[in-house]
């Protein structure tokens, strides 16, 4: 599995956001660091699609996605920083079975596959709860289950532990290591990054830094001195 | 707001197992006998019919009452209009009309899941295919119509928090533009991760 970034620029509006990335990720965990306003989310969105380059390519499991992106989130999952912006229906297990909406699979097999991820991520109590009431780490926990749920190849997370807990940032960081997808994560929880692959740092739009953790995470650490 | 907000109460009921097209057809019938119904005695009975509904349902006097807590300022309102400009019986009439009806929709909502409730929406809808209309898009439009209420009413609270904290609690416009400001940035949020989770082709 591969994700290219192959000299890549955003430009929005006047500000230029990223500025020649060039990365070919393979690993199965990848880290991925900056200042606020580096330009990290941005990468992170251009592999899914949901942003596109202004020059340059991205190409994720060898589809270009400037014009492959529908294609592509089928095998891309996104959690973003924000839980309550990704739930759509009023109860936990319809949030989840929501995602399977345009799959075709019989309802039994639906409901199969939402008791199953409900109960990995450890929501399997909450199906019939209303979502808007489950604590921020559950939701975040129910974002994942909506992901998940669609058995993604590649697993991309942006800030998946800013507004939670010590406790559910350490519940998310087990999950990570236990999935067998290869995962993306942005964060400024370097803790999270343990045990990665790899990193990258993204300093004013561009990558400053790659490689192993420890290495990495000390440039970051200097940088922001 | 629970009501609003499709608080389905989870259970195995008549009501519960009933499909939610056939409630949803049964409160339409309901609505149209409430207003053909003229005396307060009729509506009095219906009324009755009403609350065995609820016992069959088996759902708490607390959900239920949520159901009819948000009109009973707009009820009490009506009431005292009517009786002013028409008479009592009249009052009472309309007031049991409106109270019977919200009770009605209340009960369905708490005996139905909202995806239940899209689907037979989509079903109601599936002709309109053939003038271009999506059903499905129909009943997302309003699933996160109903989902963005606690998320816009927790943003308000908040953008009140926050007036209060910086004394200007008073300003209207300290309330409405980071109030407007949020909703649209939870808008285009929420509109990115229905991309995300492929539901934008």
């Amino acid at each position: 599995m591969s994700i290219d970034f192959s000299d890549v620029h955003v430009r929005l509006g006047e500000r230029d956001v990223l500025r020649g990335v060039t990365a070919s990720l393979s690993e199965s965990r990848v880290g991925v660091v900056g200042a606020n306003g580096s330009g990290k989310s941005t990468l992170a969105r251009l592999i899914n699609g949901l942003a596109v380059p202004t020059s340059g390519s991205v190409t994720v499991l060898g589809l270009d996605t400037r014009r492959k992106g529908p294609r592509i989130r089928r095998d891309v999952g996104f959690v973003f920083t924000d839980p309550d912006a990704q739930i759509v229906m009023p109860t936990v297990a319809e949030d989840v079975a929501f995602s399977l909406r345009r799959s075709k699979l019989p309802r039994a097999e639906v409901e199969q596959r939402v008791t199953e991820v409900l109960g990995r991520y450890g929501l399997a109590g909450h199906a019939d709860h209303p979502a808007h009431h489950l604590s921020g780490g559950q939701k975040q926990l129910l974002a994942l289950c909506s992901v998940m749920v669609l058995e993604p190849r590649i697993l991309v997370m942006d800030e998946p532990t800013t507004l939670l807990d010590l406790r559910h940032s350490r519940q998310v960081a087990a999950l990570l290591r236990e999935m067998t997808q290869q995962v993306l994560v942005v964060t400024h929880d370097l803790p999270l990054l343990a045990g990665f692959d790899r990193v990258l740092v993204i300093d004013d739009g561009r990558v400053v830094a790659d490689g192993a953790p420890d290495e990495a995470i000390a440039f970051y650490r200097k940088l922001m001195a | 707001m629970n009501g609003l907000l499709g608080a389905y109460v989870p259970g195995s009921s008549p009501l519960h197992r009933l499909p939610a097209g056939v409630k949803l057809a049964g409160l339409a019938v309901a609505c149209t006998v409430l207003v053909l119904l003229g005396s307060p005695a009729a509506l009095g009975v219906a009324a009755v019919v009403v609350a065995g509904l609820y016992a069959l349902s088996r759902v708490s006097l607390a959900a239920a009452w949520a159901q009819v807590k948000p009109v009973r300022w707009f009820a009490v309102a009506l009431f005292g209009m009517q009786w002013l400009f028409v008479d009592l019986q009249g009052a009472l009439s309309t007031v049991l009309r409106v109270v019977l009806a919200v009770a009605l929709a209340g009960l369905v909502t708490l005996t139905t899941r909202a995806s239940a409730m899209m689907a037979a929406l989509e079903r109601c809808l599936s002709p309109a295919r053939f003038v271009g209309l999506d059903p499905f898009r129909v009943s997302l439009l309003l699933s996160l119509t109903i989902r963005s209420v606690p998320v816009v009413a927790e943003l308000a609270t908040r953008v009140r928090e926050a007036q209060r904290a910086r004394g200007v609690e008073r300003s209207v416009r300290a309330f409405a533009v980071p109030l407007v400001v949020g909703s649209l940035r939870h808008a285009d949020a929420l509109g990115e991760a229905l991309s995300a989770r492929g539901l934008d082709d």
